[in-house]
């Protein structure tokens, strides 16, 4: 009963949310609503009992994404509203509305569902964070790693593109690079 | 009782709203809100899979589609800036400089 008035609260609420920072012209009235509406996300994962996906999605979504938009609208002019030349609305619902209902169709039609069966099945006593790692850590090791260097290389793409003058050092002057390579030269 | 279907559902209503706002949207950050959108869609699908099959594999997909969502967000961020700083506008009618 409970599960079922989160759902259907979570879900409307979501999709509002949602719809505002689609339809909205206010940079700032959409970032806000996509972060509400993150937060509710994370409100489903809870109701499905994924809790570590849940605080993840906290976390990483609420915490970090949103404060990196947040920190690069200082770069934009946030206050000003968006003006865009936008074809007819209607064409362009019904092809999105089409395109969603063709793409799940096309990932639905070859699932038959009594064949699933669970590959890495979910263990009883275990909490959700528990049979997260052990999976995390055993079957997707490699995975995981291969993401970590991702993200790596993206903090470092960040870093180079938004700061401004990466190319000089901040921390020694010019003439120290000299005196170095004066020293390589003699050799 | 909420079932399988009804959590597909929610997740492809918003799916279909990231989509209207990736084919609506011309300013540049706010299509990247509309792919965020979408992100988050398909890990409400890969949750609710997860539970109701009751099998890690969705939860563990969704981790992995969250990195690379946040891998996305720094390096798109830093492209945004770049183009801001050249071109002071993220429209993309103005952005259009080849036409063929």
């Amino acid at each position: 009963m409970y599960e079922m008035i989160a759902f259907y609260l979570f879900s409307v609420l979501t999709i509002g949310l949602f719809l505002v920072t689609v339809m909205s012209k206010n940079v700032l009235y959409a970032m806000t609503s996509l972060a509400a509406g993150m937060v509710l996300i994370s409100g489903f994962f809870f109701i499905l009992g994924a809790d570590f996906l849940g605080v993840v999605q906290l976390i990483v979504y609420v915490g970090a994404i949103m404060a990196l938009y947040s920190f690069a609208m200082m770069f934009f002019d946030a206050t000003r509203d968006i003006k865009e030349k936008n074809t007819s609305n209607a064409l362009v619902f019904l092809l999105g509305g089409l395109s969603a209902l063709v793409l799940v169709l096309m990932f639905a039609a070859p699932i038959h569902s009594e064949a699933i069966q669970a590959l890495y099945p979910m263990h009883e006593g275990a909490g959700n964070a528990q049979d997260v790692g052990i999976v995390l850590f055993t079957k997707y090791l490699v995975p995981f790693e291969v993401a970590a260097v991702m993200l790596l290389v993206a903090m470092i793409a960040g870093i180079i593109l938004a700061g401004k003058k990466m190319d000089i050092s901040l921390t020694e002057d010019i003439s120290a690079d000299d005196e170095i390579l004066v020293v390589k030269d003699e050799k | 009782m909420i079932g399988l279907s009804h959590y597909l559902i929610v997740s492809a209503i918003i799916f279909s709203i990231g989509l209207v706002g990736v084919l609506r949207r011309r300013n540049l950050l706010m299509l990247f809100f509309a792919t965020e959108v979408m992100l988050n869609a398909v890990n409400i699908a890969f949750a609710a899979i997860s539970y109701y099959y009751n099998d890690l594999t969705g939860q563990m997909f969704a981790f992995f589609i969250i990195a690379v969502a946040a891998s996305e967000v720094a390096v798109g961020l830093g492209i945004l800036i770049v183009l801001y700083k050249k071109y002071g506008s993220l429209d993309l009618d103005d952005l259009a400089n080849m036409r063929g």
